[in-house]
């Protein structure tokens, strides 16, 4: 292997830079709690010292609070930007045959005529509770709906990511292996040929030759209640296709630079000359140190299967949380707009924490940041 | 070639064409007698419908927020939903467009047209078990003119100002006469419902065809053959699957491997494509709906009716057709109404592209400088294309348009009926005198094109409760020319509803009405397996 320079393992991912930068942070831990009770900050003192024993549960416990923080900003933005939309729910979901007469009587159903801030405090406060109300426009309860489209959503998302996350990561680790060889080549080319092409394309492809021209798949990925599970598995067949194929690349080449670059740090370097197997180096020594940045795009994957699959939703008709929360914006239904809003903020903010979290089990270094 | 000998052999199967007819055709086809003795004979056997089967169809239009209540229905899919389970007081024919008897089994107007006295069917069972009685019509008609109401039918039920029940009759008193008044209580919103759906509006009970099983709005809806139907002649298969599809190629491609049986909205542009499929049947059924540019006839430059003439012949009609509707339509005159109406008025002459008239008028109106059109793809599919073209066309007549593309999202609240010039869609009414009420009345509050005419709106009225046919038929022909050439209306062109089946869909029917055979698709088809 050749020798790297003598930087020494120095941490190139983003999670411990974040970290790093965090514990700079003035209103951050001090590096001594010791200091901290001497100086007469004893308010303080319990926190600091629970960041010192216990980091892990701290960094845990800060980034709940601070994720309730975020959710309250998110659903005054979404809140706002409806209110910021041309045209109300009671004008847009009427369209074109919104008769003033039956214009005015939605607006008095619902409210409407109430003023913004009130409408919001009053959604709130049922939020709050666990009520999410009712849908404006079909008005069933929102909480029931949402549990359907989310149950499907997090199906898809379960078997996209359980085919791609172990593919991802083993081709990473083929291609380290045949660098710059042909199979690392060709993972390449594929992998990056299938992100660069548009997700909507992809779909239409797989349904062309598998659906229409071969007959082989089933088409549409219509699932509902009553179905079983083969079925629905079948149904879910072409559209999971595609999202590994989108997030494939994403993942492999994160996994394999990850890989690459602790393998060619001073301290691999060392463990070599030592005379270590090649499988000890990489399962003692490199692998952890190459967790972080791999557990983090996987994490940053993983919501986008989530919340970010209209466009593979509608092709395949499929019927998610995407769908459902775009119908909802087209007709303004403030209630599930809201509250999908809320729970694709939540995916994020927790998958993000636990991308940290697992970031850090990983990485000891990163447990007591200087 | 071939197409035509289809067409001649579905005639056949609707029982519109008879044997000689047949042969005669065939024969100038040169098609051998003995092969069109065989073709008739098959055609003819396949006019009986069979029984059984599973129909899927996959259809635009449905979302998340689609609402259970019939009141609230708006959209395509809501539309089909609606016409499974449920049923109206009457129903329009599929090719005259004359109302025909369903719930209501006859009915009766004073001399005056302004009292209605309908005999409501006996012996007909709601899916719950209940039966239908005078009172469940009653309440329903009451629920849908409430003032209160969310109810799309609202409009259209303005003018009844009494309903009640007569013994088993129903009575329905107008604010003034209406000849139409049958033709009104087809309204797809007006579904007969168990005590009016004051207790459960959502319930989806009716008397149809079919029971609905499911229902997930934005999805799917499954139906289940009505056993205790009223009527023989519909409800051929055993199971009805909707599955919503609101991307044009997912139906495309549901249709062409065999998932669905029927899909809505087939995009022109993509027809010729499709019809290379073996197995698919293109369904073009000629509509009322048209696309149209709007301009307000008192909002300057446009209460200038020499501007207004100048711009409806710098409109190339049949290029519109062609490029915009891939040839799925007809040209349009400049008002709203086509020979699919009763009493359409005859022999008023084509409008057509004239670059040096539109120049004449342009001039004369002494506008200078150029006119600003808006538009936007949800006023009509294609509706961007065809103001460029538009553009084109009038430039060769000197006239300059400016073309303003504006969102999708609020373009029916912000632009359409509130600018004074864009593109815009209408759905055909029942009939002519809606129509006009809708659009076009003084008062009405869809007047899209400001058109403020006393007598316009003097002779619509006199003409709504005349009962004598050949007077309504001349009071209807002077109210379109009225339109076609002072009103603000280009209307370039009306679309044909372009759905596909499969080829083992049968029995089809094309209706005028309204698109997907009037919305009764799944009740009137039948799979040949």
């Amino acid at each position: 292997m050749a020798s790297g320079p003598m930087a020494g393992p120095v941490p190139t991912d983003e999670t411990a830079r974040e970290i790093d930068a965090r514990s700079t942070d003035p209103s951050g831990v001090p590096a001594n709690p010791t200091a901290a009770v001497a100086t007469g900050e004893i308010g303080g003192t319990f926190w600091r010292l629970f960041v010192f024993r216990r980091p892990l549960a701290a960094l845990i416990l800060k980034r709940l609070g601070l994720s309730v923080g975020l959710l309250f900003a998110v659903s005054l933005m979404i809140s706002g930007g409806i209110e910021a939309l041309p045209g109300d729910f009671a004008t847009t979901y009427l369209g074109q045959s919104a008769t003033p007469q039956a214009v005015e009587n939605i607006r008095r159903d619902l409210g409407l005529d109430r003023p913004w801030s009130e409408r919001y405090l009053s959604w709130l406060g049922g939020a709050v509770t666990g009520d999410f109300g009712t849908s404006w426009a079909s008005k069933q309860s929102v909480s029931e709906q949402i549990g359907k489209r989310l149950g499907n959503s997090l199906f898809l998302a379960f078997f996209a990511a359980l085919v791609s996350v172990p593919l991802a990561v083993g081709l990473g680790m083929v291609a380290v292996q045949f660098r710059n060889r042909m199979p690392d080549k060709i993972i390449n080319v594929i992998s990056l040929a299938a992100i660069s092409l548009p997700e909507f394309f992809v779909g239409y492809l797989l349904i062309m030759v598998f659906a229409v021209e071969w007959g082989v798949a089933t088409f549409p990925a219509t699932v509902y209640d009553s179905m079983a599970l083969a079925d629905r598995l079948s149904a879910i067949a072409l559209p999971v296709a595609t999202l590994v194929l989108v997030v494939l690349a994403h993942m492999m080449r994160m996994t394999r630079a990850a890989i690459l670059n602790v393998m060619s740090s001073a301290y691999v370097e060392t463990a070599e000359l030592k005379g270590l197997s090649t499988f000890r180096i990489i399962a003692r020594h490199a692998a952890p140190n190459a967790v972080a940045p791999v557990i983090n795009v996987i994490a940053l994957n993983l919501a986008y299967l989530v919340v970010g699959v209209v466009v593979v939703e509608v092709v395949f008709v499929y019927p998610g949380m995407g769908q459902y929360m775009v119908d909802a914006v087209t007709v303004r239904d403030m209630p599930v707009v809201q509250a999908c809003g809320l729970i694709f903020a939540a995916f994020y903010i927790f998958l993000n924490m636990a991308a940290d979290i697992l970031a850090i089990l990983a990485n000891p270094r990163l447990r007591h940041p200087r | 070639m071939s197409d035509y000998k289809d067409y001649l052999t579905r005639q056949v199967m609707l029982g519109k064409m008879n044997r000689r007819e047949f042969l005669g055709r065939a024969a100038a086809l040169g098609i051998a007698a003995s092969t069109a003795n065989t073709l008739f004979a098959t055609s003819a056997a396949a006019q009986e419908p069979k029984r059984g089967g599973h129909l899927k169809l996959g259809l635009e239009g449905a979302a998340a927020t689609d609402s259970r209540d019939p009141a609230k229905a708006l959209s395509q899919f809501l539309f089909v939903v609606g016409r499974n389970w449920g049923d109206t007081l009457v129903e329009s024919h599929p090719t005259t467009g004359a109302p025909v008897p369903a719930l209501a089994e006859s009915w009766e107007p004073s001399a005056d047209a302004s009292t209605w006295t309908f005999a409501i069917r006996k012996g007909v069972k709601f899916h719950d078990g209940k039966e239908l009685t005078v009172d469940d019509v009653v309440k329903t008609l009451q629920r849908h003119t409430d003032e209160k109401s969310e109810s799309g039918a609202l409009g259209v039920m303005k003018s009844i100002k009494e309903i009640k029940a007569d013994g088993d009759k129903l009575v329905l008193v107008l604010t003034e006469g209406n000849a139409d008044l049958p033709l009104l209580l087809s309204d797809y919103h007006l579904i007969i419902q168990p005590n009016g759906g004051l207790d459960n509006p959502d319930a989806m009970i009716g008397t149809g065809p079919y029971k609905v099983m499911s229902f997930e709005p934005g999805v799917r809806a499954t139906f289940e053959k009505n056993a205790d139907d009223w009527r023989t002649d519909r409800g051929y298969v055993d199971s009805v699957e909707l599955i919503a599809m609101n991307d044009a190629t997912a139906r495309i491609a549901a249709l062409s491997s065999g998932q669905v049986h029927f899909i809505n909205r087939v995009d022109p542009k993509t027809v010729s494509l499709l019809k290379r499929a073996p197995t698919v049947e293109i369904l073009n059924t000629s509509g009322r709906g048209h696309y149209v540019f709007i301009m307000h006839c008192n909002t300057a430059p446009f209460d200038n009716n020499d501007l207004r003439m100048a711009l409806k012949l710098a409109m190339d009609r049949e290029t519109m057709v062609q490029r915009i509707l891939g040839g799925y339509g007809k040209i349009g005159n400049d008002f709203p109404i086509n020979e699919t109406y009763a009493l359409f008025p005859e022999g008023i002459e084509q409008r057509t592209y004239d670059p040096d008239k539109a120049a004449f008028h342009y001039k004369k109106s002494g506008h200078s400088g150029s006119v600003l059109l808006r538009t936007s793809d949800v006023a009509f599919p294609g509706a961007v294309d065809a103001a460029v073209l538009y553009q084109a066309s009038a430039k060769k007549a000197g006239i300059d348009i400016e073309v303003k593309r504006e969102p999708g999202d609020g373009y029916w609240t912000n632009v359409w009926n509130a600018q004074p010039f864009c593109t815009s869609y209408w759905g055909g009414r029942p009939t002519q005198d809606q129509m006009y009420s809708t659009a076009y009345l003084s008062t009405a509050d869809w007047n899209d094109t400001r058109f403020l005419r006393p007598d316009f709106d003097k002779l619509l009225l006199e003409a709504r409760s005349e009962l004598d046919e050949a007077k309504r038929k001349e009071m209807y022909r002077t109210m379109a020319m009225m339109v076609r050439d002072e009103g603000g209306l280009i209307l370039p062109m009306f679309n044909d509803f372009v759905n596909a089946a499969s080829k083992q869909v049968k029995g089809y029917v094309h209706d005028i009405g309204n698109d997907m055979s009037n919305g009764y698709v799944a009740t009137r088809v039948w799979l040949d397996a």
